[in-house]
């Protein structure tokens, strides 16, 4: 066998038995992580948080979508908390509290975001201004 | 003035253009820290990760004395890394304190066999939620709490040996 030829097979092999580096630790996922909670209407609260809580592994997705395992801890930790009767509100308080704005996907009405609330109706109010001006213009030619 | 605001659309459009491509071909990924820095350690109290080891609770860790919380684990590669840098650290008297994330007593038995032990205790934490209520975001991370019990900093990553001097001097300001 040529050099080259089985240095590539040898390698081949050598891949066959090295085990990835994995990020991930070898424990199951939480009780809650992936199963709903008996109570319909609380698992409803418990999704409708969840989709709007970002992953901090995965950063675009969020908490809901994530396979992360901080995610499915994450998931686990709101869905208790909501079976033990909590708010879902104040758990996003909570969550923010540690992790800041940045965790949630629903952001704050504050001294920063104002203008992200206000210039949709401020666009709207200038567009009506707008076409309201070149109606009466046509009318009048 | 008119001929130049006819480019004006053209002129944002372009704008907008740059910004979405700029974020989409480097797309955010950031570390976030926590926001407890500057306050107090949360209340917890988490069984032995180790058998034989004693696990963590915060009333302990409130005895006066400044000292690390290592946010850790035997299945993640940089704490292997930070490893010899904790041990330094421990020889050196500091009072290190470890938190096993989502770990298995004999993977973190063979993890210290291996590694060298520099916990004076070790809470295992199998569902992250000490993690999440320190606003950790991964492992590993080391928050320097001081005699009070107030969270001074968090280092996020591997402690590298360059950090270690920072680290003693920050340790020395939170007596």
């Amino acid at each position: 066998m040529r050099g080259w030829l089985k240095s590539f097979l040898l390698a081949a092999l050598a891949l066959q038995f090295s085990t990835p580096v994995l990020a991930d630790s070898l424990m199951p996922a939480a009780k809650y992580a992936d199963e709903q909670l008996a109570d319909p209407a609380k698992e409803h609260q418990a999704k409708v948080l969840m989709e709007t809580i970002r992953c901090l592994v995965c950063q675009g997705q969020s908490i809901a979508d994530s396979n992360a395992e901080m995610a499915g801890d994450m998931r686990a930790l709101i869905r208790t908390r909501i079976e033990a009767g909590e708010k879902p509100e104040a758990i996003r308080a909570w969550l923010i509290e540690r992790y800041g704005d940045w965790v949630s996907f629903k952001p704050p009405l504050d001294k920063l975001t104002w203008p992200l609330y206000a210039l949709p109706a401020l666009f709207l109010v200038l567009g009506i201004w707008i076409v309201s001006g070149r109606l009466k213009r046509r009318r009048k030619a | 003035m008119r001929k130049l605001l006819i480019w004006l659309p053209l002129g944002l459009f372009i704008t907008f253009l740059v910004v979405f491509a700029t974020g989409l071909i480097s797309p955010e990924s950031k570390t976030i820290p926590s926001k407890l820095v500057g306050k107090p350690m949360p209340p917890f109290a988490l069984g032995p990760g180790l058998p034989g080891k004693p696990g963590l609770s915060s009333a302990e860790l409130a005895n006066g004395q400044p000292h690390l919380v290592n946010v850790f684990a035997s299945w993640c590669v940089p704490c292997i890394a930070e490893a010899p840098q904790l041990r330094q650290l421990a020889e050196a008297g500091v009072p290190i304190y470890g938190i096993a994330i989502r770990d298995r007593p004999e993977d973190l038995a063979r993890f210290i066999a291996r590694n060298g032990d520099p916990f004076r205790a070790i809470g295992g934490d199998p569902n992250s939620s000490v993690q999440i209520a320190l606003g950790s975001s991964g492992v590993p991370e080391t928050f320097l709490v001081d005699g009070k019990g107030i969270i001074r900093r968090q280092h996020i990553g591997a402690i590298n040996p360059e950090d270690v001097p920072g680290i003693m001097s920050a340790l020395g300001d939170a007596r």
